[in-house]
């Protein structure tokens, strides 16, 4: 089978704000990948770039909206979606969308995650989850797999991870689907889906992290967790079962049309008598 | 609940005042989280909002209500929270964000009793160091404390103003007693007043820097989100463009830069009211509810035959440094009363010439200080200078 090459024909360095590069992420890292998905699937879905608002908060992938030409926000820790719920309230005709990693939107910001699900306001969020802390040097964190090393898990994770499109789906997302870095092309499609959906979607990239979670963890390199991530790969059943459920679970885990909250809100204003 | 557009005399809460206020100043955007003893601001423009084309969110906490007025800010909407106590701790975060990343905010932070869950219906004054020094890192707001009904709307609209022209978040004060009492206000004070609007950049997309700005009283610029002004904005030290940067130079003015906007200006902050100073030898200081108290034991204590007088900052940060100094100046009796352990007396000890004598009253009980009380301290602390004048 032919594959579909990846948009070849998208042009995304006029979104580049090249005097930022090159960027802080590390070889091998897979936020680079999301990056280039993520510009693609906007250049796709003909978004003018002064009605884009990139909103992130703390981490490595939240470092993204630096380097992109677009109403960039740099946040607070955890804090992307809430900030990003202002701009959405205060403009409803931009387009929102938020980059964030595991612990920052499912530990320190899961509260303004699962709101904003439960909401269904019409943003974008791309969640990078490598399992782990990156730019503070490889924390335990609420996807890292049980039993994962992390430098406050010395003797493994015993912790159960959180499964964050089954959170987004529980919680209301309209969208909610997973991927991997690996999958980049699939990715691309994932948040071009995504951004065309009105209410709240959730584009859960899995990402390796060779530096802080690799070495920790017997593959060392990025190609080593691109193999492993590959591997582990397995899709998932219509409703959510696996087959596999030690792997990484793919596919689309809430693919709603409920109504988005801004819709909603703008009716109820018209109707209290504006 | 708030919201007629009357012209009058009526009986009004400070913080159906607080609503106004910011309704008057051009208020749009709301999101909050409730709390005693502020929910009624959010009650009433969960109401009024949508039916002006303004918007209302009751977000899932303080720290996300402040990020989404914060979001909100930036795309030009004059934006506000409302809190008290232990919401406007979760709030230092934003507070210094918005002060680092210069967003326009106000908080309308209603003090009660603390710390922690403290005295969720009863009267304090125990956010006043944390309304200047709550986040961390340095950085200059302001913050104001009305004693009236009428004040709240009088602070409020001029919150906004600080907010929008020097680009800093700005605290309104109210304590529980000035937000829950009830008085007579002319309410065509809400047809007068003046909103102000942020300035705009003079400058096209393409050369616009939003941390280029030079410092004034005049405040700063600041384009809004999707109107073609694509910049960065980040609680990161950044540079003049809004990247995050590491050259000690660059973060040294970003840092500075904060700080010196509002120092520049630190006059046209000073917001005071000196009531029968010119021959007090108790001078009195007091702000907020605890100011009404103080003000009658004044009457009091002048018909008793001692020459007391009042001063009260309505703007307590910045500090009215420079006023206070010549206040302060003569004076050898400082009566300070104040609904917490003396958050403000230390910061006035700063400006005191040496050898003054100052007395506090302090209470943490939740109930309010009483003429009786002040009249009785200013009785001692005169007492005290007779004595010490025939040694």
């Amino acid at each position: 089978m032919a594959g579909r090459r990846l948009s070849p024909a998208i042009d995304i360095e006029k979104y580049l704000r090249k005097r930022n590069l090159p960027h802080i992420w590390c070889a091998g890292c897979g936020n680079g990948i999301v990056l280039g998905a993520l510009l693609r699937a906007i250049a796709r879905s003909g978004f003018r770039q002064d009605d884009v608002a990139m909103v992130s908060g703390i981490g490595c992938s939240s470092r993204l909206p630096g380097y992109v030409d677009f109403n960039t926000l740099h946040t607070t820790h955890g804090r992307a979606i809430a900030f990003a719920t202002g701009i959405k309230l205060g403009r409803p005709d931009m387009h929102v969308i938020v980059v964030s990693g595991d612990g920052d939107a499912t530990a320190i910001g899961g509260n303004h995650f699962i709101h904003a699900c439960r909401r269904n306001i019409g943003i974008t969020a791309i969640i990078v989850n490598n399992y782990i802390y990156g730019m503070t040097g490889g924390q335990v964190s609420p996807t890292t797999p049980k039993g994962s090393r992390a430098t406050t898990a010395p003797f493994g994770n015993a912790e159960r991870p959180f499964d964050i499109c089954l959170l987004a789906a529980a919680a209301g997302a309209n969208f909610a689907a997973r991927t991997t870095a690996f999958h980049a092309d699939k990715l691309e499609d994932l948040i071009f889906k995504g951004l065309g959906r009105k209410g709240f979607s959730v584009i859960e990239a899995i990402t390796p992290c060779p530096t802080c979670f690799g070495r920790r963890n017997q593959n060392p390199t990025g190609v080593d967790l691109m193999n492993l991530i590959r591997e582990q790969s397995c899709g998932i059943e219509p409703g959510g079962k696996s087959e596999a459920p030690a792997g990484i679970r793919l596919g689309v885990f809430a693919d709603r049309d409920e109504k988005e909250f801004t819709e909603i809100y703008a009716e109820m204003a018209a109707g209290a008598g504006r | 609940m708030s919201g007629a557009k009357r012209g009058g005399i009526e009986v009004l809460s400070g913080n159906d005042m607080c609503v106004e206020g910011a309704l008057a100043a051009g208020l749009s955007f709301f999101a909050g989280y409730p709390i005693t003893p502020s929910s009624e601001i959010a009650e009433s423009l969960s109401s009024i909002l949508p039916r002006r084309g303004g918007c209302f969110v009751q977000m899932e906490d303080e720290i996300a209500s402040l990020g989404a007025a914060i979001g909100a800010s930036l795309t030009g909407r004059k934006s506000m929270t409302a809190t008290s106590g232990p919401g406007y701790s979760l709030m230092q975060e934003h507070i210094g964000y918005a002060a680092m990343a210069e967003v326009p905010v106000v908080i309308i932070n209603v003090m009660r009793g603390g710390p922690s869950t403290g005295l969720p219906t009863k009267a304090g004054q125990a956010d006043v160091m944390q309304a200047a020094w709550g986040s961390h890192g340095d950085y200059r707001t302001a913050a104001l404390c009305p004693s009236s009904v009428k004040e709240c709307f009088e602070t409020t609209v001029k919150a906004f103003e600080w907010a929008e022209r020097f680009r800093i978040p700005v605290t309104v004060l109210p304590d529980e007693i000035i937000a829950h009492m009830r008085e007579n206000v002319d309410t065509r004070c809400i047809a007068e007043a003046k909103p102000f609007d942020r300035l705009k950049p003079g400058k096209p997309p393409e050369e616009y820097e939003p941390y280029s700005y030079e410092i004034s009283k005049e405040g700063a610029a600041i384009a809004d989100f999707g109107r073609g002004y694509r910049f960065h904005v980040t609680g990161l030290a950044h540079d003049a463009t809004g990247f995050p940067t590491n050259d000690p130079e660059e973060i040294s003015r970003c840092n500075w830069r904060i700080i010196e906007k509002v120092e520049i200006a630190r006059s046209a902050f000073t917001w005071t009211e000196k009531f029968m100073l010119e021959d007090a030898e108790i001078l009195v200081f007091a702000y907020g509810s605890v100011a009404r108290t103080a003000k009658d034991a004044v009457l009091r204590l002048r018909a008793a035959g001692i020459r007391a007088g009042l001063y009260r900052p309505v703007t307590i940060w910045p500090f009215p440094a420079s006023e206070a100094r010549e206040v302060f100046r003569e004076a050898r009796k400082v009566l300070v009363p104040e609904l917490n352990a003396g958050q403000m007396a230390g910061e006035i000890e700063k400006y005191l010439t040496r050898g003054c004598d100052v007395e506090k009253i302090n209470r943490l009980d939740g109930e309010i200080i009483t003429p009786v009380q002040i009249m009785e301290a200013a009785k001692a602390l005169h007492g005290r200078k007779k004595a010490q004048s025939s040694d």
